[in-house]
């Protein structure tokens, strides 16, 4: 295996991305009036929370424009994992708005039914920004929660990302996805191939917060570049670069701006579609070295390559059970693609789990145990879940253009996939149950996402 | 130069014929169907001796230079190329009888230029999904490699690599436009 470092430019981006990091843990803990509590809606009901535009005590324009930016990201944040109910922000223009946290007007408040009121401040300091927060509960007129937060005013985002995924685990038990990322491939810069084949656009991965803010490059090789894969620890990206030729497994170490070659020394066949296993200490991959598509494992650095299945059908798309005991993996032995799940040893023969065109299995995170993957409904495919207990199916997407490579979010509320819905292919993210579906990107064609734990 | 061209390709396809039965796929499974018996004609006659030639031709300084395939850069080789590109039926790599007819002519081809060196690109239509469709690409190379390889071009001259649906050759979405992406297409890399 060797390492080669990265071209300036992704150095440079890598370096932004870096600087980007979330803002610092509070430097001291909670005060001792805050003694956390959870807000509670009517029986029956998810607490009702209104999130007010956040009060600039510095009263500059960056000031100002960071608070707005940071409620208003929070809202969003908190409305996607409908664990409250948002009173809408058109309302609040009506509510005087507080200038500290001991003006606040609860009774005004009260009147919207809010059960919880977010108050935030926001402060430019000599080193950056200093971030307060307290969650109130609007009966009892007491602070249900509260931080404080300091870091740069590079990135506001990130203080409302981590303030809406501390809120959820707090009032929730819940494991907010906020500050998650999305990686996936993109033709969007309109980048040519090189050598002798004209008119094909290079595809590079890009990543994008969970919302789809931030996207940026984090490939510069001018070349097909498919099947990203986040590492489990978020700090590198496992895909397939067609840059010795064919394809081959890459791993790059996105926040050293290092590179990993997998494959390297494999003249014979391709490999494609690496997963990290959940201890992120092997991924398994599809490799045609022997002479037909089959899957395999190996360590993270490349070493210790062992073959997983043995049948002349093509085998791809392998995906590691949460406790990394069985692959689910997709097969065309039966005749058309089908999903079968085997031991991750490869002991024993696989057994099938879908009986339709099926491809691109992900297996949930738990609690729930479930495989979503695209299915052919058509002249397309849909995405859709099937329950490994239950063997019960539910469909997703419903025939509106293509709908392929679902990836999960890692609180398993949610998929990103790939939609041809919108004209080009783009991508989309879709709550479990099918609702709140969502655009993320809109420039060029972006493919094959994967959602970072 | 025409002439000569198609003597050589009716050589080819009469060898290749008479050689049929004995001939060996190097991997199980992508192995060409038997031909057509369509073809069994040529097969049943001995291929003709060269004619004679009448009168001593001159021969041009540089001979090359009448070869526009010798001379054309790779660009425009590939630009315009003289390898004709297979076609597919739906999520299938069995080489139909127009399959192999393309190939035989790429073989011939292949083989009077024997510093080439040639990759198999093997593409897929839009309806598979986009992993399953880069080891159906991978198919397509490689039984088109096999069968280059079984009339005799070495297998160390043809390379073969997957591009799934990734690059279309046409954009459509109806089935005139997948026709044309199911294919092995054929690119010179050295020459």
């Amino acid at each position: 295996m060797k390492r080669i470092s990265l071209i300036v430019v992704l150095a440079a981006a890598m370096a932004s991305t870096r600087a980007q990091q979330p803002p610092q843990p509070p430097a001291q803990p909670p005060q001792p009036q805050e003694i956390e509590t959870t807000i509670t809606g009517e029986p029956g009901s998810p607490p009702r929370l209104a999130v007010p535009e956040f009060i600039a005590v510095s009263k500059d324009t960056e000031s100002v424009a960071i608070a707005k930016t940071i409620s208003q990201v929070l809202f969003d944040d908190l409305n996607f994992e409908r664990e409250f109910a948002l009173i809408p922000r058109d309302v609040y223009s009506t509510i005087p708005a507080a200038t500290s946290f001991s003006d606040v007007p609860f009774d005004r408040w009260r009147e919207l039914n809010a059960d919880g009121l977010v108050v935030g401040t926001v402060q430019k300091t000599a080193t950056g920004l200093k971030v307060e927060l307290r969650l109130f509960n609007v009966r009892t007129r007491q602070s249900a929660y509260g931080r404080e937060y300091s870091g740069s005013t590079a990135n506001p985002r990130l203080y409302a990302h981590q303030i809406s995924d501390e809120l959820h685990q707090s009032q929730r038990g819940l494991k907010g996805v906020a500050r998650t990322k999305l990686v996936f491939d993109s033709d969007r810069d309109g980048e040519r191939m090189g050598g002798t084949i004209e008119n094909r656009g290079v595809k590079e991965l890009y990543i994008a917060d969970y919302d789809g803010e931030n996207q940026r490059r984090v490939t510069v090789s001018k070349t097909l570049n498919i099947n990203p894969a986040w590492s489990p620890d978020g700090r590198s990206i496992a895909y397939t670069s067609y840059r010795r030729g064919g394809g081959q497994i890459f791993v790059s170490h996105i926040f050293q701006a290092l590179l990993d070659e997998l494959t390297k020394g494999e003249k014979v066949g391709e490999n494609w579609l690496p997963a990290w296993s959940p201890d992120g200490t092997r991924l398994c991959f599809t490799s045609t070295r022997d002479g037909n598509s089959e899957i395999y494992v190996m360590n993270r650095d490349g070493s210790n390559v062992r073959r997983l299945t043995r049948h002349p059908g093509i085998d791809i798309s392998p995906t590691w059970s949460p406790p990394g005991t069985q692959i689910a993996f997709v097969s065309d032995r039966g005749g058309d693609p089908h999903i079968y799940i085997m031991d991750a040893d490869g002991s024993g023969s696989p057994t099938l789990l879908t009986r339709e065109y099926s491809d691109r299995p992900t297996w949930s995170p738990a609690p729930y145990n479930e495989i979503a993957y695209s299915a052919r409904t058509g002249p397309g495919n849909d995405i859709k879940v099937i329950d490994l207990a239950s063997r019960q199916v539910r469909q997703l997407t419903f025939g509106e253009g293509t709908n392929e490579s679902p990836t999960w979010s890692a609180n398993g509320r949610h998929l990103a996939f790939m939609s041809t819905r919108a004209g080009k292919s783009q991508i989309f993210t879709i709550a479990r149950d099918g609702k709140n579906v969502r655009q993320l990107t809109r420039t060029g064609s972006n493919q094959q996402p994967n959602w970072s734990k | 130069m025409t002439r000569v061209w198609g003597t050589t390709v009716l050589l080819l396809m009469v060898m290749s014929v008479a050689g049929c039965g004995k001939k060996q796929a190097p991997i199980a499974r992508p192995m060409p169907p038997p031909f057509p018996g369509a073809i069994s004609t040529p097969s049943s006659r001995p291929p003709a001796p060269p004619e004679p030639v009448a009168e001593p031709t001159i021969v041009p300084p540089e001979p090359v230079r009448d070869d526009a395939i010798a001379s054309a850069s790779l660009d425009d080789l590939n630009r315009n190329s003289p390898l004709k590109p297979v076609f597919f039926d739906y999520n299938s790599s069995d080489l139909s009888p127009d399959a192999q007819r393309a190939l035989d002519e790429n073989a011939a081809t292949i083989k009077k230029y024997p510093s080439w060196a040639v990759t198999i690109e093997g593409h897929c239509d839009e309806r598979g999904t986009a992993e399953y469709n880069l080891a159906l690409g991978e198919r397509r190379s490689v039984a088109a490699r096999a069968y280059l390889v079984s009339l005799g071009i070495p297998a160390d001259r043809v390379r073969t690599v997957s591009y799934g649906k990734e690059f279309p050759f046409d954009p459509g979405h109806d089935e005139a436009a997948f026709r044309k992406n199911r294919r092995a297409h054929f690119v010179i890399t050295a020459k």
